[in-house]
């Protein structure tokens, strides 16, 4: 054995230093951190920074896990319907009779004529109102209609743009509510329309679960004048004569006080425009604010010029006009103009603090393209996560204790040799971890006691290995050699099989089976290192120790 | 040198058939009781026993300050409309040398509206609620044993930190909201809502028994104290987690982790296939695997152990150590393919065996060691998977020897039957053409199609060293 041990010792005395940096080191501050001596020295911050490089999962730390899926048809739904109100409007506009403008399902837009006649001008005008790109259209004669239906591949397309809209919208939503390290992803395939959001520390997740799904639609909308405030909707629809223009709305008014945007006493009904005159994507900022007098809060909001514009306009010409707030439907105040305004208002009605910051944060983010549905919910308390941990580590130095022991009963000095290749591989395991930011939950654990257990499988097949070549005669020196050599060929055998198995989980596992991925590949690399390189370094020093070669090995 | 076996030479392979027949009857024997639990007419007993992960529904840990009674929680949980056979409660077992814990697992099957088209999977189903239904049915159920006076109050032991923020912030003791600004007065609030909420979680273990402790934490105010007396009280139980999956998302992780375990098996079969140059080394290490997998999953059909995500872990880490145990065999019969090259696969096998079985008993025992104190330290989230490895290690090690060997053994021979009569005249100068390749480190073996051509002519056990 001529082994350059000094090296190898440089080498193996470097690599720990520099994992011990990682893992201990102050790397993971927040930006404008300034980092003092203590940061690498002191024993508290020592294990403050190591709480940060270490990022421990949801199942360890606690908070709440949520899968939703955004229904992402509702898009369609909408797309089909606005072309609906298209479909009426040049109809009108260019005077083309027809029966009915149907949508039996979403994507599917039926145009009723009374005779065949005008179905191939029908069908060109709307295509070019709908884009044909997207949409297809067929004639039929009995009865005469023409259907326009959505093509696959666009339907496809809103469905995903839908998501993709829906998840920005949520992220600034969870974002504004304040939720450090909240992160969110989309999860499973595609088709599924399903977003993963993970919220460390979050205990008590109903309010921000509310937040992220609330639909808040805020329209302004003209009552039309006079503006008479019926009691039921009855009298309001008996005063259009039985039956609700196309152009007209009936909706509730209520004055809220207290509590959310949920149902409260329905003060009355009147009749409103329905094409509003300015919509919620129109607003440039919603937020809580005290009201000036008495108690409770109200919700602020500022509209962008565009919207301004068209806001000044309709109030200049509407002094004395009421001018209905309606959120999600309902009207919330119908204050009367009194001179124009042009781009500010606020929704009042004594909410309280929490609800007036709730509602403007939901304005502000802008309405969601279609409904939330959660799938899955998982909320960890942090007492659970703390004694998951306490087990766990228990547990591991319990087994630890177990292994260590037996390694020195068994192989006696050696022992010690497998011993410290252990504890360097949970060393650099763990600055592995630190380094490719990996997070450590339940399975990663599982994953650290595949490697401990590969670990020490090693040592025992090269120790083994080595007892086997002692007594078929061989001298100590050629012994270790050959031991070595030969159960090298094993342990890159099985270890890079492991590691080929974890490189399909991790590209075909989801959250938690790459979490085991992860932590195993880090685990047996690094076993590579320490079970084969530093082990054989430490046998080397051992026996050439002192100058002389010896003759005798405690195995 | 302390040493289990000297030189250990027992002839492992004359009663494989014994042994493959053992395994046979395991794996039927599971196979029978996932038949028997689907067909029996039994709703309460399925052939697996999938838990939330995979079956959909809610899983939540209570814990309670005195010894709960499960009858009454049973009947309060009915009272909520969930059908009360349906209702799984399970106390959690304490950890040996602490204080009793007073958990209980409460599992509620699937209350979700969920439409499935026709002609469409479970996966592609539409949920039209949400997932937290029975999550609302558990704490509305826990709110019935809050004594009567408590009815008008918050409960401290439920209350999150940005509720109870916003509580002291709506009854404002120490007057700062109403005084200062909204900022101080939040940042204060924000403080003493921490402090009781970490008091709780870190040092009650998420319980307070009495209001009188959180009055007298330090940080607390007279004023603050004063409030929490008139305005809160501790409830009697607290929810610890909760988990509520969906049933398209239980289909579609059952759908992944099955696909994960073929294509992870799928790889390794490739990967053995290449390194060994031999198809049958392959198939006998995946033979090995997927009985492994098989005999455990029967062991939780005929158990109705719960089947979840850290389950679908344990099998991984299992089919892993499984085939460790499988390479380090077959790399030894590889290296005597080389030097003995003149004797049976199967005397070749056997030997390797032997000469490894040191290794794999005391590797085996020391993981074995280490899962046994995951067991009894690792607590509850742990035990289903300290139980997946109890079992999967020594089936593991098991299996390394009576079925992946055998099955090696069984592949080639067939091969070798096959092609005999073709390169019976061809095979003596085929070694030279088989040899350099791919290995590491070492000078490569023999082909193993030359070797098990000579395995075709049986010879006694060779009986030396």
């Amino acid at each position: 054995m001529n082994l350059n041990v000094r090296r190898r010792n440089i080498v193996i005395a470097s690599v720990v230093a520099i994992s011990l940096i990682i893992i201990f080191g102050p790397w993971k501050k927040d930006e404008g951190y300034k980092r003092t001596a203590g940061d690498f020295f002191r024993p508290s911050r020592l294990k403050q920074n190591l709480s940060e490089n270490i990022k421990l999962g949801l199942d360890l730390k606690g908070g709440t896990q949520l899968v939703m899926q955004v229904q992402a048809d509702d898009a369609i739904k909408a797309i089909t319907e606005g072309n609906q109100a298209k479909a009426i409007d040049t109809l009108k506009k260019d005077n083309i009779a027809y029966k009915d403008v149907r949508v039996p399902s979403p994507g599917i837009l039926v145009v009723e004529t009374e005779d065949t006649s005008k179905h191939s001008v029908i069908s060109d005008k709307l295509l070019t109102d709908f884009g044909s790109q997207d949409w297809a259209s067929s004639e039929s004669t009995n009865p005469p209609t023409v259907t326009f239906t959505l093509k696959g591949s666009s339907a496809d397309r809103i469905r995903k743009e839908a998501t993709e809209q829906a998840k920005t919208i949520i992220d600034q939503r969870i974002d504004a509510f304040g939720v450090a390290e909240a992160a969110s992803q989309f999860h499973g395939r595609d088709e599924d329309h399903q977003l993963l959001i993970q919220m460390p520390g979050v205990d008590d997740p109903d309010r921000v679960k509310e937040l992220i799904k609330g639909e808040a639609r805020l329209e302004l909308k003209a009552v039309v004048p006079p503006a008479t405030l019926f009691r039921t909707e009855e009298e309001a629809r008996a005063s259009l004569g039985g039956t609700v223009p196309e152009d007209r709305q009936i909706l509730a008014i209520h004055e809220k006080r207290g509590g959310g945007t949920g149902t409260g006493a329905i003060d009355g009904f009147y009749i409103v425009e329905k094409t509003p005159i300015v919509g919620g994507s129109d607003l440039r900022d919603a937020r809580g604010v005290p009201a000036q007098q008495g108690i409770g809060w109200r919700v602020a909001f500022n509209l962008k010029p565009a919207g301004a514009e068209r806001f000044g306009a309709w109030t200049e010409k509407n002094i004395n006009n009421l001018l209905a707030i309606v959120l999600n439907e309902q009207i919330r105040s119908a204050p009367s103009i009194r001179n124009k305004i042009t781009d500010s208002g606020e929704i009042t009605g004594s909410f309280t603090q929490k609800e007036a910051e709730d509602l403007g944060l939901t304005l502000r983010s802008g309405a969601l393209p279609a409904k939330i549905v959660y799938l899955e919910e998982r909320t960890v308390g942090p007492s659970l996560g703390a004694d998951s941990i306490r087990q766990g580590i228990t547990a591991s130095i319990v087994g630890l204790i177990l292994v260590v022991a037996f390694m020195l009963f068994y192989y006696r000095l050696s022992g010690v040799n497998a011993v410290v290749a252990l504890l360097l591989n949970l060393i650099l395991l763990m600055a592995g971890l630190a380094m490719f930011g990996a997070t450590l939950t339940l399975p990663g654990i599982a994953g650290v006691v595949l490697t401990i257990g590969m670990a020490v499988d090693s040592n025992v097949l090269i120790f083994e290995r080595i007892r086997e070549e002692l007594r078929a005669g061989k001298i100590v020196l050629s012994a270790i050699d050959t031991g070595f050599s030969k159960a090298l060929v094993t342990i890159i055998d099985t270890h890079v099989t492991t590691i080929v198995s974890a490189a399909f989980l991790y590209f075909f596992g989801t959250g938690p089976i790459r979490g085991f991925a992860v932590t195993l590949v880090i685990g047996l690399l690094a076993n590579l290192f320490t079970a084969v390189y530093c082990s054989r370094t430490m046998f080397a020093w051992e026996i050439t120790r002192g100058g002389r070669t010896k003759e005798s090995l405690s195995i | 040198m302390i040493e289990i076996f000297r030189t250990p030479n027992y002839d492992f392979l004359k009663k494989k058939w014994l042994f493959i027949g053992l395994s046979w009857v395991l794996i039927v024997a599971g196979l029978a009781s996932v038949l028997y639990r689907k067909f029996d007419g039994n709703p309460y007993t399925q052939p697996f026993n999938m838990g939330v992960d995979f079956a959909g529904g809610t899983l939540a840990t209570v814990k309670f300050k005195d010894p709960p009674d499960l009858g009454k929680v049973r009947a309060a949980l009915e009272k909520q409309g969930i059908e009360g056979g349906k209702i799984i409660l399970q106390p959690v077992t304490d950890q040996i040398g602490q204080t009793p814990k007073n958990e209980v697992l409460i599992r509620l099957p699937n209350e979700m509206a969920v439409t499935v088209k026709p002609g469409e999977s479970a996966t592609a189903a539409k949920a039209e609620t949400d997932a937290d239904v029975g999550k609302r049915k558990i704490l509305a159920a826990l709110v019935t044993f809050n004594p009567p006076d408590a009815q008008l109050k918050t409960d401290l032991n439920t209350i999150g930190k940005d509720n109870l923020k916003n509580e002291l912030l709506r009854l404002d003791p120490l007057g700062v909201g109403a005084g200062g600004s909204v900022q101080t007065a939040e940042a204060r609030y924000t403080e003493i809502a921490n402090r009781i909420i970490d008091y709780r979680e870190k040092e009650r273990s998420g319980l307070i028994r009495d209001l009188s402790e959180v009055k007298n934490l330090s940080g607390i105010d007279p004023q603050v104290a004063a409030a929490l007396d008139s305005n809160f009280h501790t409830g009697p139980a607290a929810l610890k987690s909760a988990e509520a999956v969906s049933p398209q998302v239980g289909a579609d992780l059952r759908n992944r982790a099955v696909l994960v375990n073929v294509v992870a098996c799928l790889g390794m079969l490739i990967f053995i296939a290449f390194r060994f140059k031999s198809w049958g080394f392959g198939v006998g290490a995946i033979v090995a695997v997927f009985h492994d997998v098989l005999v455990t999953l029967g062991f939780f059909s005929i158990m109705q152990w719960e089947i979840n995500l850290t389950v679908i872990a344990a099998l991984l880490t299992l089919v892993g150590y499984s085939m460790n145990d499988t390479i380090v065999i077959f790399d030894r019969i590889r290296e005597m393919m080389r030097t003995r090259r003149r004797e049976s696969l199967e005397t070749l096998a056997n030997d390797a065996i032997n000469q490894t079985l040191s290794r794999t008993i005391i590797t085996s025992g020391l993981t074995f060691l280490t899962v046994l104190a995951l067991l009894l330290f690792g607590g509850e989230v742990l035990r289903s998977f300290s139980w997946t490895l109890f079992i999967g290690i020594i089936i593991g090690t098991y299996s390394s020897i009576y079925i992946a060997a055998p099955f090696m053994l069984m592949w080639e021979g067939f091969r070798a039957k096959r092609k005999a009569p073709a390169s019976a005249q061809v095979a003596a100068p085929k070694p030279a053409v088989n040899l350099g390749g791919v290995q590491l480190g070492n000078p490569a073996p023999t082909s193993v199609g030359v070797t098990s051509t000579i395995a075709g002519t049986k010879r006694k056990k060779s009986k030396k060293r």
